[in-house]
């Protein structure tokens, strides 16, 4: 692993068309730690973990993963991405699509069958691995959404909204399950809006209308705003209260 | 290899959706199927009245021509003629004929016309001499449909494969998985490849089953040889699938993607010589160099009615394979609007 963080981002802008939707984003997200984008819907995280997937281009500014300037098809071998919407084929089974995604990042024979048994049991879908995937629950979706984001080993892994629409059991599960995943050393860049899963996060970025208002550990966070929870803090940041 | 992995995965979509599968090769023969029923029945026979003042010998050839024959008087064949029991009443006013249109019809007119004047030609003195005539193509046997089928193969071929491409990769757009591949290494040529393959192999056994039951089942008019034939459904399939790919870049969901259908699909219909064209103005004419199915249905026409060989079909082809790649490269920029890379 380099001695530079996985994920630069310096001074990053987007616009589409004349409107800004990230202004002047700068931060580093740190090898093995779960970073969190806290921020309500339309703020700009999907944008932005969209450009750090390589998806989208900044219009200015540079995104720098695992030492490669994004977009860079290089480096999107080792990320992995969970997008909002489970991106999933209906008509075709988990297994088979996991068998496509696996293939796509080149995966073949017995290392694919392995990884996809293992991926299956991460997440519990061992048993209904023949189900076709229209058949299967909201849940179950974004938990093969995520065994797919996992299968090729990525260094980093992106979730855009991983537990958005989910019992508060899966979601305690998922969370669980990023922890150990985490703790394998893989760089975990995660949005939100739901403000106590912030509190889960290694550290956390505030974003509010494409502006980073804040950066740091949760309870740093909270001492610094002199709040009692992350809720109060983000509207501390936010230049709503004082 | 990454396109082998989207052509192995819509193969087993498709087989997955029997529907469709279905649809991209029963719908075509069931249309073709009515269009060798309506076109290939048998021919009009008129209803003519006659006053009691025509010969029965011209009743006699009326009948023979085809013609179903009764005697009326004048008021009563006015009745008929005005609900449509009759085509036309025959009178004789003195040696000249006098024939009453019902006239709504043009079909009904050209079957009495035909009729009486066959029934009064026979009755005049023979010619001195008979005019011969030789077919440098075709048969006096020949149908109408046999002259359109080429067309309509093409057609079929083109337009199923161009609305079920549309869809399925409108599809990929709308349900996020487009959006899901561009996050993974895949190159954006390797989508369009994936998927040109993928479907082609579809495509290849749809056009060989709708041209073999046009051809054998239907018995359609097939002078030259039928890989030719297959090798331009081949490639108007492949056409339509670029260009389907293409245009659903430009729709938003299924319904929007059924409009492009009187936009580019029947335009083709009409200028692909379906119609003759050659009393339109110069300049709507030459529109049709820009429809693909102009090249499929000439050469069509010229492997199944005129047998001819490659040299005459070898624009076409080229053409086609032109139209074809041209569409795969605009596809493969039209990607850059899901990512830049």
């Amino acid at each position: 692993m380099s001695v530079h963080p996985p994920i630069q981002v310096e001074r990053v802008s987007k616009r589409f068309g004349k409107k800004v939707v990230i202004d002047d984003v700068s931060l580093d997200v740190r090898a093995g730690e779960i970073f969190g984008l806290l921020g309500p819907s339309g703020a700009g995280k999907t944008t932005l973990v969209r450009m750090i997937a390589g998806i989208d281009q900044a219009s200015e500014g540079t995104i720098r993963v695992l030492g490669a300037n994004m977009p860079n098809l290089g480096a999107m071998k080792r990320i992995g991405f969970m997008a909002q919407s489970d991106a999933l084929y209906g008509e075709l089974t988990a297994l088979e699509n996991m068998q496509f995604f696996a293939s796509i990042y080149g995966l073949r024979g017995k290392k694919q069958k392995e990884r996809i048994d293992d991926m299956l049991a991460l997440v519990n879908l061992t048993d209904d691995r023949k189900k076709p995937v229209h058949q299967y629950s909201g849940g179950m979706k974004r938990r093969l959404s995520l065994a797919i984001a996992l299968l090729h080993e990525p260094d980093v892994l992106i979730l855009d909204e991983p537990t958005v629409g989910i019992d508060p059991v899966l979601r305690q599960s998922i969370w669980a399950e990023l922890e150990r995943i985490r703790q394998r050393g893989t760089t975990i860049v995660v949005t939100t809006h739901v403000m106590d899963e912030a509190e889960k996060c290694g550290r956390l970025g505030m974003i509010r209308e494409g502006r980073l208002i804040a950066v740091g550990r949760p309870d740093e966070l909270k001492q610094k705003a002199g709040a009692e929870t992350i809720e109060q803090a983000f509207l501390t940041f936010g230049g709503a209260r004082r | 290899m990454r396109v082998m992995a989207i052509v192995v995965r819509i193969i087993r979509q498709f087989f997955r959706d029997k529907r469709t599968l279905a649809l991209m090769i029963v719908a075509p023969m069931f249309i073709l199927l009515l269009m060798d029923l309506v076109f290939n029945g048998e021919q009009y026979k008129p209803a003519i009245a006659v006053s009691e003042h025509v010969p029965d010998m011209v009743v006699d050839k009326l009948k023979e021509a085809g013609a179903k024959v009764k005697e009326l008087s004048e008021q009563q064949a006015r009745e008929q003629l005005d609900d449509q029991d009759i085509d036309a009443w025959l009178e004789m006013n003195g040696s000249a004929p006098h024939v009453t249109l019902e006239g709504s019809d043009p079909t009904a007119n050209q079957a009495v016309m035909a009729a009486v004047q066959q029934a009064f030609q026979s009755m005049a003195p023979k010619p001195p001499f008979q005019l011969k005539t030789t077919y440098w193509h075709g048969s006096s046997d020949m149908a109408s449909f046999d002259y359109f089928g080429p067309v309509l193969i093409g057609f079929f071929v083109f337009f199923f494969v161009f609305l079920i491409a549309g869809v399925s990769f409108l599809r990929e757009r709308t349900n996020g998985t487009l959006e899901r591949l561009m996050a993974t290494p895949l190159r954006r040529w390797e989508m369009v490849a994936g998927y040109m393959i993928g479907f082609g192999l579809f495509t290849t056994i749809q056009a060989s089953l709708i041209s073999w039951f046009a051809i054998d089942g239907l018995d359609m008019m097939m002078e030259g040889s039928f890989g030719y034939v297959l090798l331009i459904t081949f490639l108007l399939a492949m056409t339509a699938l670029a260009l389907g790919m293409l245009l659903s870049a430009f729709a938003n969901n299924e319904l929007q993607m059924m409009q492009f259908i009187p936009l580019v699909v029947v335009p083709q219909v009409f200028f692909s010589g379906l119609f003759n064209l050659d009393t339109m103005e110069e300049w709507l004419r030459s529109l049709s160099v820009i429809m693909p199915l102009t090249y499929g249905a000439d050469a069509l026409r010229d492997i199944m009615v005129r047998g001819k060989g490659f040299s005459a079909i070898a624009v076409d082809v080229y053409v086609l394979l032109g139209f074809t790649l041209l569409f795969m490269v605009l596809n493969v920029v039209a990607l850059k609007k899901y990512r830049k890379l």
